[in-house]
């Protein structure tokens, strides 16, 4: 399983890269860890002529906090570098505890965050911990950068909104509350695996009522899924009384299909039951964390 | 010799580590004579087709190309692929089933019509692999597909599409055995359970593939060949047959072999095709298989569906068994009787059955060819059988280990004949073991713990067990030689190969007690057809059996020379009663002014050991399983393994082969299956598809040893390299359906996938299987 | 410029330097380039992790980079392990003394994975062990003596056993590309 012939550059500035991306005549691909890439070029499913390796650029390197508390991961980023921040880890603990979900250390030792985000497999833990995280991605190329927000940018399998020439520089997560509770669930046939189904839930406690829930789903389409009717439903409310419903909700608002690990009803089926676990631990996080805060 | 504590029994470190944990280990494609060339070979991707026009011309100019060949040029020269193991029907084997079993020859690269997926079409030979596969790139194929067909039941219907056109249907094979009055059984039974069970698709997947380097020696005019092989003696007299040549001008290795599992047993086109070239060629020439091609070019196993019945009285005394048995041989039935006929002679178990029926038809379909893997036809049996106990176990509302007692074969029952021939031609017959005693250890590995409380609420918990027997130890023999070496030291040389079995320690520690020497002055080289002229190879549990014995005996006789030589020479042993052997031997060299008459000029002896009947081991294992009835997951809690190996040579190397084993058939019960569509394509074609156990999917496991030394050797020896992959899928299915026993799920068919548990669940009636008859 | 480009990697402490194919994997660069092959190929697609190697210092798949790619990186491979004088390292010998291999393929490997996650976290639990552990594949031990392995190996560690000199110890590398 030996790839095709191909070109190869490494260049050291941003600029360069971009040039060399907006060659239009060949096929050009950018390779960051080439954890999903270089498996797909052995098996010759992929043949780009032209392999742009982004991790000598300085730039796109290192993490960087805002002072607002967000932070913007350059695309050379290692998932386990992300791990291994300590404030990262601390400001945005969904991350982290889905990020561990990815693989083995083998693989997040050279994987990156952007990478996994701009490969886009709807199965994959990072799309879903973006979509939750209301992430923004930077996209540049040769006539300049633009921000795209999470939702916007997952279109289908393995399809992002990025044109030809565009690289995604970097994702920024911006600053959560401080009392937000989050939590990751994942259903995997494997320890490492990309998941059957998976969700993301976050809220607050204020008072005796959840406030800003975010959840999103994913394994369950094309793309991961925000559940806004269930946001809906359990804001203002005790979720203890809303729980209940949230299975229903959660059915009509995806399109599972069926592949060889798991059928679309298994998938229908659980999700639900995930989507409820998950807001259940968040909820209980949040009230810890809301009294934290007292 | 020396006295000292018997090696054979003690957990000996092994041997073999050293240069493994180095990285210097000597794998097939470590091999890299110089100017050697790499070969890539051109597969089909249609199941069935007809080959109207291929076009390697491109091919042949593109960079670093050296040549191309297609079936068409290589049928001038090398014959359909034939093993005379297929043609072999011991006539008592006949004579007692009917069976009747069709030779099938296969061509190594077929120059008509591609009848799988993964069939080579054209091999091409570069100065790199990557050059290679370039070059695979630019040959142009036309087929012209054909109706394929991929179920073996589907295949025997009539009227289904033929997969070998000059045979009038796809059966290749079959049998029938009938011992008692099933009818009259069944008919007059109190309970009478009937049910299918499928037992699916596996790959062995050990974690090197498959290779061969063949390097024509022009000095010498030999063909050098290394192969990551179970059976480099079978294949060196293979290709002497296929290349026209004598076998001593074939020399061929199996170097260290990454896992065998039973597919590195069979002899492969690749294995033909590149021997061929090379020598064609005057050059080295290696071809190591990807991944991607091993999951469609190395043979597949288990594939069988059993319509399984049993009758019983109403206190659980099993009366008759009857099997419907469908075989699915994939694209060539290359190795005949084989694995189909273990499931027979393997289905009855430790269970005395005063009548028996079964019948197996066996088909040839569209799929990759099948043929053993660890366990051979046993696994697909033992599963049939198992369930089929615990489906009657329900029926009679009684406990599946009380029944299982109930009916097992006591000691003082044996040696008990089961009424079957063996694939050997001999009368089966269980020699030693002690069934009911391995059935307790069994319970009690799993009894000590509150199983509920471990799984927490929400989980349900339930225990399945899994018996059998296992034939070990077939013939028709073994080879060995002892040879003591200017230095002192003594190599042992042996037809068996080692892929991971921990030979070199086991042979070793047998020839050091019976030399009486410290196991550092032992070598053992095994897999070598220089280093001795005549092996079997490595496979079907027989390694320990019928090599260790072998070597025994080369040894037994070489203490003899060895001893007879110091009396001429007068020389004495030391206090500790060794003996010098480098004095010895250098003394006895023809250059020895002082060299008695009639001394011989080397200390060298050879024995082949040519077993009896197959000497029986068994072992019956207990999975504990929580269930989580809303995702379907199912985890191991614990993973009992009561086990009798005869006896042990080390404990240690001994366990790890059962607890490898064990992990295989656990990787079948949860995890892997090889997928086929309806159209032949494969569907699981990579490591993302086909899921291998990890670490993280290891259980508790405990072993449990009810050893009881085999009569038929004399080591006392049984086989275990393929027992512990015979039980996981039974006893892990019965606990799964035992978790599951209030939703009435019935398990038909592994692997236990969240979502088909769910789909258990789903769709589980509570109307019971079972026909309560009224009794006569 | 699919022309051969100069790279030079130092592995296991001694540079090699060679003009290779852009497309040529790190996992054949080392085989036959620099010859050594105890890093083993099983799938060349990232899951059976026979090909681990520690490159600046992190556990990596050795089938998933491109050798152009590791120009100027440190690699240490499993025959990087024992002392140069030829002592074993105490993670090689805790294999050996656990029976942790059989066929012996999947060893280098595993060796590297442990030796990479002892040095970050000398004391794991259970869930960061299997974490490790599971991105190797076995076919023959079924793990239990692997697990066992790595777990001697941590006690060899933490009571001081003398770890060579040639690995590791240049290998802590922080992440940075």
């Amino acid at each position: 399983m030996k790839p095709a012939p191909f070109a190869y550059h490494a260049p050291a500035q941003l600029p360069e890269l971009l040039e060399l991306l907006a060659d239009d005549l060949s096929d050009v691909r950018v390779i960051a860890g080439g954890q999903s890439l270089v498996p797909m070029m052995n098996f010759r499913l992929a043949a780009p002529e032209v392999l742009v390796d982004l991790r000598r650029v300085p730039e796109l390197r290192g993490l960087r906090w805002a002072p607002d508390g967000a932070l913007t991961v350059g695309a050379a980023v290692t998932q386990a570098q992300l791990l291994r921040d300590r404030r990262a880890c601390d400001a945005f603990p969904v991350l982290a505890e889905g990020i561990r979900h990815i693989g083995h250390p083998q693989i997040r030792s050279r994987g990156t965050v952007c990478g996994s985000l701009a490969h886009h497999d709807p199965h994959a833990e990072l799309p879903a911990l973006a979509l939750a995280l209301d992430a923004r991605m930077t996209v540049a190329s040769a006539q300049g950068v633009r921000e795209v927000p999470a939702d916007d940018f997952f279109v289908s399998y393995y399809e992002v909104a990025l044109e030809p020439g565009e690289l995604l520089t970097a994702v920024t997560f911006p600053a959560q509350p401080a009392d937000a509770g989050w939590a990751f669930r994942e259903l995997a046939r494997r320890r490492g695996d990309f998941a059957l189904v998976g969700a993301v839930a976050g809220m607050r406690a204020v008072g005796g009522a959840a406030a800003g829930t975010r959840l999103v789903l994913f394994g369950v389409g094309d793309r991961p899924r925000r559940i806004a009717a269930v946001e809906q439903l359990l804001d203002g409310a005790a979720p203890a009384e809303r729980l209940g419903e949230v299975p229903a909700l959660v059915v009509a608002a995806i399109d599972p299909v069926s592949d060889l690990h798991a059928s679309a009803e298994y998938r229908r089926e659980v999700a639900g039951e995930l989507a409820v676990a998950a807001l259940a631990e968040a909820w209980e996080r949040a009230r810890g964390r809301g009294e934290d805060q007292r | 010799m020396a006295r000292r504590e018997p090696l054979v029994g003690r957990s000996v470190p092994r041997v073999e580590d050293e240069r493994l944990l180095r990285g210097q280990g000597r794998y097939v494609d470590d091999i890299h004579p110089p100017g050697c060339l790499e070969a890539a070979f051109l597969r089909s991707d249609q199941a069935h087709a007809r080959i109207v026009a291929i076009d390697v011309e491109a091919a042949r100019r593109a960079p670093g190309v050296v040549a191309v060949h297609t079936g068409a040029e290589l049928a001038e020269h090398l014959e359909p692929m034939v093993f005379q193991i297929a043609r072999i029907v011991p006539p008592p084997v006949a004579e007692s089933t009917g069976a009747t079993s069709r030779v099938h020859p296969m061509p190594a690269i077929p120059a008509d019509r591609v009848t799988y997926v993964g069939q080579p079409l054209a091999v091409v030979v570069a100065e790199d692999r990557y050059l290679a596969e370039d070059a695979l790139e630019l040959i142009d194929v036309e087929l012209e597909p054909l109706p394929a067909v991929v179920d073996p039941e589907a295949a025997l219907e009539p009227g289904a599409p033929l997969v070998e056109p000059t045979w009038e249907d796809n059966g290749a094979l079959r049998y029938r055995f009938v011992r008692g009055d099933p009818e009259a059984a069944f008919a007059q039974a109190d309970v009478v359970i009937e049910e299918t069970f499928r037992s699916h698709r596996h790959i062995a997947s050990p974690i090197e593939t498959r290779g061969v380097v063949a390097s024509p020696d022009p000095h010498d005019g030999r063909l050098a060949v290394w192969s990551s092989t179970q059976t480099p003696h079978q294949l060196r007299d293979f290709l002497a047959g296929a290349l026209r040549r004598a076998p001593d001008t074939l020399h061929v290795r199996a170097p260290d072999v990454g896992g065998g599992f039973g597919p590195k047993g069979a002899i492969y086109p690749e294995e033909l095709v590149i021997p061929f070239v090379a020598a064609r060629l005057g050059r080295p020439v290696k071809w190591i298989e990807d991944r991607s091609e091993h999951f469609s070019a190395t043979t597949h196993g288990r594939e069988q569906v059993h319509r399984i019945a049993l009758a019983a009285d109403r206190d659980g005394r099993i009366l008759a068994l009857r099997d419907r048995i469908v075989h699915n041989c994939g694209a060539y039935n290359t190795l005949g009787l084989v694995v189909p006929y273990n499931s027979l002679t393997h289905l009855v178990g430790m269970y005395d059955i005063p009548a028996v029926d079964v019948e197996l038809r066996a088909a040839v379909t569209n799929t990759g060819v099948t043929a053993p893997y660890r366990g051979a036809g046993r696994p697909e049996a033992v599963f049939a059988m198992e369930r089929a106990i615990d489906r009657l176990a329900r029926a009679l509302e009684m406990d599946p280990a009380d029944l299982r007692e109930r009916n097992a074969i006591p000691p003082s029952a044996l040696p008990y004949r089961t009424g079957m021939i063996y694939r050997d031609g001999t009368e089966q017959t269980y020699d030693s073991g002690d069934f009911p005693a391995l059935l307790r250890a069994a319970r009690e590995l799993v009894a000590d713990e509150d199983w509920a409380a471990r799984a927490g609420a929400g989980r349900r918990v339930g225990i399945g067990y899994a018996a059998y027997v296992e034939g070990t130890g077939v013939g028709p023999f073994e080879s060995a030689s002892a040879t003591v070496l200017p230095s002192g030291r003594v190599r042992i040389a042996t037809g068996a190969a080692s892929q991971g079995q921990s030979h070199r320690t086991t042979l070793g520690q047998i020839a050091a007690d019976a030399l009486g020497l410290p196991l550092e002055a032992i070598e053992v080289v095994g897999g070598d057809t220089d280093a001795i002229a005549v092996g079997f190879g490595t496979l079907a549990s027989r390694s320990l059996v019928v090599g260790g014995n072998a070597v025994a005996a080369a040894c037994a006789q070489l203490r003899e020379q060895i001893d007879g030589a110091a009396r001429l020479l007068g020389i004495e042993p030391d206090e500790d009663g060794a003996l010098p052997l480098a004095r010895i031997a250098g003394a006895l060299t023809p250059f020895n002014p002082r060299r008695p008459a009639g001394a011989p000029t080397r200390l060298h002896a050879e024995a082949l050991h040519h077993p009896g009947p197959v000497t029986y081991a068994a072992g019956v294992h207990a999975a504990v399983v929580a269930v989580d009835p809303r995702t379907g997951q199912v985890e191991l809690l614990r993973y009992g393994i009561a086990h009798d190996c005869g006896r042990p040579v080390n404990p240690a190397i001994a366990d790890g082969q059962v607890v490898g084993g064990t992990m295989q058939g656990i990787g079948g019960a949860l995890l892997e299956e090889l997928v086929y569509d309806e159209d032949g394509q494969l569907r699981t074609g990579s490591f993302m598809d086909y899921l291998l156990p990890t670490a993280g999917e290891m259980p508790d496991f405990r072993l449990a040893h009810v050893d009881v030394p085999s009569p038929l050797n004399p080591l006392g020896v049984k086989g275990l390299g393929e027992g512990g992959a015979i039980g996981p899928m039974a006893a892990i299915a019965n606990a799964v359906e035992a978790a599951l026993a209030e939703h009435g799920v019935v398990v038909r068919s592994c692997p236990l996938t969240p979502a088909r548990v769910r789909e258990l669940i789903r769709s589980a009636s509570p109307v019971a299987t079972a026909t309560t008859q009224e009794g006569p | 410029m699919t022309d051969p480009i100069p790279i030079t990697v130092t592995v296991n402490g001694a540079e090699v330097a060679a003009e290779v194919p852009p497309r040529l994997l790190l996992s054949d660069f080392l085989r036959r380039h620099a010859g050594l092959t105890g890093t083993h190929v099983g799938c060349e697609h990232g899951v059976c992790g026979a090909c681990t190697i520690l490159l600046d210092g992190e556990p990596q798949r050795a089938c998933l980079v491109f050798a152009v790619q590791a120009d100027g990186a440190r690699i240490t491979t499993v025959e990087g392990l024992a002392d140069p004088d030829g002592a074993l390292h105490p993670v090689q010998r805790a294999f050996h003394e656990a029976h942790g291999m059989q066929c012996g393929f999947c060893t280098p490997g595993f060796l590297m994975t442990t030796v990479a996650l002892l040095e970050r976290t000398p004391e794991p639990t259970e869930e960061e062990l299997l974490d490790a552990l599971a991105g190797n594949l076995c076919r023959c031990t079924g793990y239990r003596n692997i697990v066992a392995a790595a777990r001697r190996a941590q006690q060899a560690l933490a009571a001081g056993a003398g770890v060579p000199a040639a690995a590791g110890a240049e290998g802590r590398g922080d992440g940075e590309a």
